[in-house]
């Protein structure tokens, strides 16, 4: 066994730098944050936000018209559906059954709009409320039933390899494992199955598209999931509840950014002994080891 | 009078109204919103045409923020 506690990552092999950009499903994004619209104190913050990240990219959820509002604003009256895409999510859906009916309410929403996102969703079948974390067998089974219908789906997975295998296998359009539980803040837990996730559906087919989904808390949370070769982060308690939400939307731009180019630049191993970085040939002084 | 159910919650309305007529009583934007009944969505081309009958549970929806 060598000292190596870390073999290099597959890098991408050709790094294009400024014109770095990713695909799902034929659009392309420059950026590879993608961010949540929930629990924002107001629409204005949530809106600076996304212009700050500079995402191009914003999950929204489906809910019951309120059939007596007061407010009368829409979130649609602040995120730009031409500059942005609009990804619906299934959130709160704990079947597969109920998670089809909402991505289709959300697609027939969406499609008014001539959005991008429109046959898009994020695919969230979660089996219990505490941890927020997938129903692997209700999500597979609704992946299933939304690829033949047409929609692209990007699943919100647990980061377990063999499911998100059966996910992508089943068509799905991205797989999205969680970095760890929904709004927790724990940052990337288990990064060798999330490795093993990335080696796994990227053999063959490198630009297949592998988000990390929830969990992450700062901005080295995102730069360690951008560094072990995910395509982007997709997040939004940690911007939405932070202190400041705005400042917090440009730290993890840069995490991002930071992450990426360091995945790109190929870190060096892992050692458990030093390795000097000054020459050893010339020392003055005359002690050995 | 026919009763129906809108989001969870019975009510009543008139004898055969299409689904655009049922929303504009209820005063509901249209442009961001999507309706099903009993479970089946109903896509916004054909809310002219399709009449809400006695029974029916009904799901209006929108969007909102979420992750």
């Amino acid at each position: 066994m060598s000292d190596s506690i870390s073999e290099k990552p597959n890098r991408a092999e050709e790094v294009s730098g400024d014109l770095d950009q990713f695909c799902i499903a034929g659009h392309t994004f420059q950026s590879r944050l993608i961010l949540g619209s929930g629990k924002y104190d107001s629409f204005e913050v949530m809106r600076e936000s996304f212009e700050v990240a500079e995402t191009q990219c914003v999950t929204i959820a489906v809910r019951r018209e309120k059939l007596h509002d007061s407010s009368g604003r829409n979130i649609l009256d602040f995120v730009d559906p031409s500059r942005l895409v609009l990804l619906p999510n299934t959130a709160g859906c704990y079947d597969a059954e109920t998670a089809v009916r909402c991505a289709k309410m959300g697609r027939e929403i969406l499609r008014g709009l001539e959005n991008p996102g429109a046959d898009w969703v994020k695919l969230e079948v979660l089996g219990d409320s505490r941890s927020l974390l997938p129903d692997p067998i209700e999500l597979l089974k609704a992946t299933e039933v939304l690829v033949k219908e047409g929609f692209q789906v990007l699943c919100y997975s647990s980061d377990d390899p063999i499911v998100a295998r059966r996910l992508k296998d089943a068509g799905a359009t991205s797989v999205m494992p969680a970095g760890s539980p929904i709004g927790s803040g724990l940052g990337v837990i288990n990064r060798n199955s999330l490795q093993i996730i990335l080696e796994d559906l990227k053999h063959g087919d490198p630009d297949y598209p592998v988000i990390i989904d929830a969990g992450v808390g700062t901005a080295s949370d995102v730069a360690v999931a951008m560094e072990l070769g995910f395509d982007a982060v997709l997040l939004n308690t940690a911007v939405a509840r932070a202190e400041d939400p705005i400042r917090m939307a440009e730290a993890m731009k840069h995490g991002v950014k930071a992450g990426r180019l360091a995945y790109q630049s190929g870190r060096i191993p892992m050692s458990r002994y030093a390795s000097a970085s000054s020459p050893e040939v010339g020392v003055i002084s005359k002690r050995q080891h | 009078m026919i009763d129906v159910t809108i989001n969870g919650k019975k009510q009543s309305c008139g004898e055969g109204l299409t689904i655009a007529e049922l929303l504009d009583s209820l005063g509901m934007n249209s442009r961001a919103i999507a309706v099903e009944i009993n479970q089946q969505i109903q896509p916004r081309d054909t809310h002219c045409q399709v009449e809400v009958n006695d029974g029916d549970i009904l799901e209006i929806v929108t969007l909102v923020g979420g992750g």
